[in-house]
C-alpha cells in the first residue's frame, strides 16, 4: 500500500507538471484540491486518464473523481479495490 | 479622433530584446535554419503553480506583455488583443501525435486546451484578472496588425484608453519538419549576414512575442504614434507601387517624408522583389532597414518590425546591423513598415515620431 | 462614419439545411440534425452524436467549380459555400464596386486534412499541398478569393467558441468606423478527430441528444456549420437601394479572466458582455424581446450562462432558447449560425423552440421557450461563449 501511494505521488508530480513539488512534500492525508495542492478541475481530468491508463478503471463522471482524488489516501484505497491492471 | 501612442514594449526574441535598456548592443549570430528565442527568466515573472502548464508561446506572450505594461507603467488595460498565425503549435503537435499514436485513447486535455488559439490572449487575462475586451486574430502575416488595426480603432474613437497588443508565435518540431517538405524553410544554412544573398527558397524560421502597451496619452515614455495600417489580402507586384502611394496619400505625406522604410524581407529568392521593387521605385533616396536576419520568420515577424520601427523612433538610432543601405537619416520622424509572407497578405503601417 | 450596419444578406449551411430556406424549415418543423457520425472514423462513434453535414468534399468539389487538384479543407468548402450564398442573397453584382471586406472565423482550420495526414506528408508528396492549409488564415483566404475580394482587408477571427459572433462584431464596427463600406462576417468548423477528441476529454460530450438548460443535461453535440452575413453601410444601402434584412444593432466582448475552460459560476463574462451590448444599442433589458442563448448543455455553461441571464434581465427576461438542440454545437461557426437564426426570427417574428427540454434546472427559476412561438419582435440578443473566458453578446434589431 504505501509502495502504491509513493507511486502515486510520484505520478501527479510528473503527470501535472508540479516540477517545485518534491515526493516527500505530498502528505498521505493532503487535500489535493484547493487549499491543499491546488489541483483544479483539469487536473482532475489528467488524473481520470491515469486511472483509466495504469490501473484499468473508467470513471464516466468527473464528479466522482472529486471524490476519489481528495487525497493520497483515498486515491490509494479506491485503486486497490477497484484496479483490473 | 484621438491619436494612439506606443506607451510601452516587451519583445522576446530571437536576439536579447527583452531587455529595454539595450537596443541590439550585442547580437546573437546563427548559422541555421531554423532559430528559436533568447528566453529571458521565465520564472522571474510566472509563479510556478501558473507556469506549470504553460506552453511557450504563453509564457513568451505573458512576459512580453508584462515586461511592455512595466515599462508604461500601467498595471490594468481595458483590452488585450493578440495576433498568432499557430497559436500554440507545440500543444496541437502533442495531441495529434497523441490521437494517431494512441488510436484516440488515454488522451488528456491539457494540450488540447492549450491548442485553441487564444489561450495565450486568455492566459494574459487570467494573469492579471482582465475582464475586458479580448480578441485573437490568426491570419498569417497579418495576425499581429489585424489585432493593432482594431486596437488603432478602440482608440481613437474613446472606446477604450490603454490596449495591451502583441504578435506570438512559437516553433513546433513537426512544423518544422513538414515546412522543410515544401521548401518554405530554406535548405542550406545562413547567417545573419547572408540571408539576403542567399538566392534560395524559403526562409529561416524562428518564433517570438511582441507586445505593446497603447494608449492616447501621450508621456515622455512614448516611443511613437501609430499613425495607420492597412491590410491587403492580395496584392499584385504591378499594383504594389500605387498602393503604396496612395497610403501615403491618405496619410497627407509625400514619399520624401518618409525618413525610415522597415522592410520584411525573409531572404527568399521567389517573394523579396516586393521589397526590392518599392525600395528603388518609391524610396531609392530612403533609409531601408530590414529585421528577419535578426528575428527569423514566423507568422507575426512584424511584430518584431514594429518594435524595431518605435525603438528607431524613440531613440532616434539605427543600429548599423540593420541598414540595407546607407543614407543621412537625420532627424526621423516618419517610418512606413511593409511586410508581406510569400506574396500574400501584405500590410502597410506607419509610424510617426511623438 | 455609418450610424446604421445593415444587414443585406445570409448564408448558411448547417446539419439542418444547405441554405437559409432549409435551415428556416428545420427550424420551424423542429426537426433536429443530430445523428451518429457517418464521415470521420473514430473510436467513439457509438458514444457521441453529431450535427454532420450530409454533402460530401468531392460533392462540394463540384458544387463549388473547384478545379481537382485544389487542397481545400472542409472548413474552407463549408465557408465558401456559405459566404457565396450572403452575396448573392445581398444581391451583390459587383463585390469591388465598394471597399469591402472579410472577416471570418475558425478554430478547426485545416486541421481535418492535417490530423489524416499528419505523418502520410512526409512520404506523399501529392499529399503535400494541404501543408499550406493548415493554419487558420487560410479557408479566410481562399473564400475571399471566391468572393472575389481583393487588395483588401481580409481577417480571421479564432476565441474559440464565440468567434463568430467577435467576426462579426468587429465587421460591424468597421462599418461604423467608415473603414470599410461592406464586410463579409461569419465563421465556419468542420467536425475533426481532433476536436472530437477534445471536448471527449474534457469529459463534457453527451452520448445522446443534447438537451440544453434541462436539469439532466449530460454534454453538447459538436456540430459543423459555416455561416456568413453581408453588413453595409447606410450610403450602400441607399446608393443601391437595398432591402435591409435587420441590423446590427449592439455587441459585447468581455473576458471571464476565470479559468482556461469553465466559465465563472455567477457568469460574470457572459454579464459583462450582455451589458455592453445593451449600452451600445442604446437599449434596456426590457427592449429585448428574445434570447437566443448560448445553451451548449454542458453542466457548466448552461448554469454560468442562466445565472447571468437572471442577472442582467431580472424579471425582464424575455423568452430564451438555445437551437444547439437543431445543430450541435458548432464551434466557431456558432455565433454566425445563431446571427443567421436571430434575424430569421425577426423576420417572421417567431420564436425557435429549445428542444429536448424536460427537467427544471434546480439552481434557479428560469426555463426555456419549449414550444414554437409566434411573437411580434423588434430586437433579438444572442450569445456566444467560450474556452478562454471569452464571452460575446450581439443586439439585432428590426429597426437601425
Amino acid at each position: 500500500m504505501s509502495d502504491l501511494k509513493q507511486e502515486l505521488k510520484e505520478k501527479i508530480i510528473e503527470q501535472l507538471n508540479l516540477e517545485d513539488v518534491a515526493v516527500e512534500e505530498i502528505g498521505d492525508n493532503d487535500a489535493l484540491f484547493g487549499d491543499g495542492l491546488g489541483l483544479d478541475s483539469i487536473d482532475a481530468l489528467e488524473l481520470i486518464v491515469m486511472l483509466d491508463k495504469d490501473y484499468g478503471i473508467k470513471l464516466s463522471d468527473p464528479k466522482e473523481g472529486r471524490k476519489i482524488f481528495e487525497s493520497v489516501e483515498v486515491m490509494a484505497n479506491y485503486i486497490s479495490e477497484h484496479r483490473t491492471k | 479622433m484621438k491619436k494612439v501612442y506606443i506607451q510601452g514594449a516587451g519583445s522576446i526574441s530571437s536576439q536579447k530584446t527583452f531587455d529595454n535598456s539595450e537596443f541590439l548592443d550585442e547580437i546573437s549570430v546563427y548559422n541555421d535554419t531554423v532559430i528559436s528565442v533568447v528566453n529571458p527568466n521565465y520564472k522571474e515573472y510566472i509563479p510556478p503553480a501558473a507556469a506549470r502548464r504553460m506552453a511557450k508561446g504563453i509564457k513568451m506572450g505573458v512576459v512580453a506583455s508584462r515586461i511592455a505594461m512595466q515599462e508604461a507603467n500601467v498595471e490594468q488595460v481595458d483590452a488585450i488583443i493578440t495576433g498568432t498565425g499557430m497559436g500554440c503549435v507545440v500543444d496541437s503537435e502533442k495531441f495529434v501525435s497523441a490521437i494517431i499514436d494512441n488510436n484516440e485513447e488515454f488522451l488528456t486535455p491539457t494540450s488540447f486546451i492549450q491548442s485553441t488559439h487564444n489561450t495565450v490572449g486568455g492566459q494574459i487575462a487570467l494573469g492579471m484578472g482582465c475582464k475586458g475586451y479580448n480578441f485573437t486574430y490568426v491570419h498569417a502575416s497579418n495576425s499581429f496588425e489585424s489585432a493593432l488595426l482594431d486596437a488603432k480603432m478602440q482608440l481613437e474613437l474613446g472606446e477604450a484608453s490603454s490596449i495591451l497588443v502583441g504578435g506570438v508565435d512559437e516553433l513546433g518540431a513537426h512544423t518544422i519538419k513538414i515546412h522543410r517538405l515544401i521548401d518554405h524553410i530554406k535548405e542550406n544554412a545562413v547567417t545573419p549576414a547572408t540571408l539576403l544573398d542567399s538566392k534560395s527558397s524559403g526562409s529561416v524560421f524562428s518564433e517570438g512575442a511582441n507586445f505593446f502597451v497603447l494608449g492616447n496619452a501621450l508621456s515622455e515614455r512614448c516611443y511613437a504614434e501609430v499613425v495607420s495600417v492597412e491590410m491587403y489580402n492580395t496584392l499584385p507586384l504591378e499594383n504594389l507601387e500605387e498602393t503604396v502611394e496612395a497610403f501615403l496619400k491618405d496619410n497627407n505625406l509625400s514619399t520624401e517624408e518618409i525618413d525610415v522604410v522597415v522592410m520584411g524581407n525573409n531572404g527568399d529568392v521567389a517573394y523579396d522583389n516586393y521589397y526590392n521593387h518599392i525600395s528603388s521605385a518609391l524610396f531609392s533616396e530612403t533609409q531601408h532597414v530590414y529585421y528577419k536576419h535578426l528575428c527569423g520568420e514566423f507568422n507575426t515577424a512584424s511584430s518584431f518590425g514594429m518594435w524595431l520601427g518605435a525603438k528607431i523612433l524613440k531613440t532616434q538610432q539605427i543600429p548599423e546591423i540593420v541598414k540595407l543601405n546607407e543614407t543621412k537619416a537625420s532627424a526621423i520622424k516618419h517610418i512606413l513598415l511593409y511586410n508581406q509572407y510569400r506574396g500574400e497578405n501584405h500590410s502597410l503601417s506607419l509610424l510617426k515620431k511623438c | 462614419m455609418s450610424k446604421g450596419v445593415a444587414i443585406t444578406g445570409m448564408g448558411i449551411i448547417s446539419a439542418i439545411g444547405n441554405n437559409v430556406a432549409e435551415n428556416y424549415d428545420a427550424l420551424i418543423q423542429e426537426k433536429k440534425g443530430i445523428s451518429r457520425i457517418s464521415k470521420i472514423d473514430t473510436i467513439h462513434k457509438d458514444a457521441i452524436m453529431v450535427g454532420e453535414i450530409d454533402t460530401t468534399n468531392e460533392q462540394f468539389f463540384k458544387q463549388l467549380n473547384l478545379p481537382e487538384d485544389n487542397n481545400y479543407g472542409r472548413s474552407a468548402l463549408l465557408g465558401v459555400a456559405a459566404a457565396k450564398e450572403a452575396v448573392a442573397h445581398a444581391n451583390i453584382k459587383d463585390i469591388v464596386k465598394y471597399s469591402t471586406g472579410l472577416i471570418s472565423a475558425t478554430s478547426v482550420g485545416g486541421m481535418d486534412m492535417t490530423e489524416q495526414y499528419y505523418y502520410k506528408y512526409l512520404e506523399d508528396e501529392s499529399l503535400q499541398k494541404y501543408i499550406e492549409g493548415h493554419h487558420a488564415g487560410d479557408s479566410t483566404q481562399k473564400i475571399a478569393q471566391e468572393l472575389g475580394i481583393e487588395k483588401s482587408l481580409v481577417t480571421t477571427i479564432s476565441t474559440a467558441c464565440s468567434s463568430a459572433a467577435n467576426a462579426i462584431l468587429m465587421g460591424a464596427r468597421l462599418i461604423k468606423s467608415g473603414k470599410l463600406d461592406r464586410v463579409v462576417v461569419g465563421g465556419t468548423d468542420c467536425l475533426s478527430k481532433f476536436t472530437i477528441n477534445g471536448f471527449k476529454t474534457l469529459m463534457i460530450l453527451s452520448d445522446t441528444y443534447n438537451t440544453p438548460f434541462d436539469e439532466n443535461r449530460k454534454g453538447l453535440n459538436l456540430g459543423e456549420a459555416a455561416a456568413y452575413l453581408v453588413l453595409e453601410s447606410d450610403a450602400v444601402v441607399k446608393a443601391e437601394n437595398k432591402k435591409v434584412l435587420a441590423y446590427v444593432k449592439g455587441y459585447g466582448n468581455a473576458n471571464d479572466a476565470f479559468h482556461q475552460t469553465a466559465s465563472s459560476e455567477n457568469g460574470d463574462g457572459a454579464t459583462l458582455a450582455m451589458e455592453k451590448a445593451l449600452k451600445v444599442a442604446g437599449m434596456e433589458p426590457r427592449d429585448i424581446d428574445y434570447v437566443n442563448a448560448h445553451g451548449t448543455a454542458t453542466g457548466n455553461n448552461d448554469l454560468s450562462e442562466g445565472r447571468a441571464l437572471i442577472r442582467v434581465f431580472g424579471e425582464d427576461l424575455p423568452e430564451f432558447s438555445s437551437t444547439k438542440a437543431y445543430t450541435g454545437h458548432t464551434l466557431a461557426a456558432a455565433g454566425a449560425i445563431e446571427a443567421v437564426y436571430s434575424v430569421l426570427a425577426l423576420q417572421h417574428n417567431i420564436i425557435f423552440p429549445n428542444l429536448n427540454f424536460n427537467s427544471q434546472m434546480k439552481e434557479f427559476h428560469i426555463t426555456p421557450q419549449t414550444q414554437l412561438k409566434q411573437k411580434e419582435l423588434h430586437t433579438v440578443l444572442s450569445n456566444s461563449l467560450g474556452f478562454g473566458g471569452n464571452c460575446s453578446t450581439l443586439i439585432f434589431s428590426k429597426e437601425a
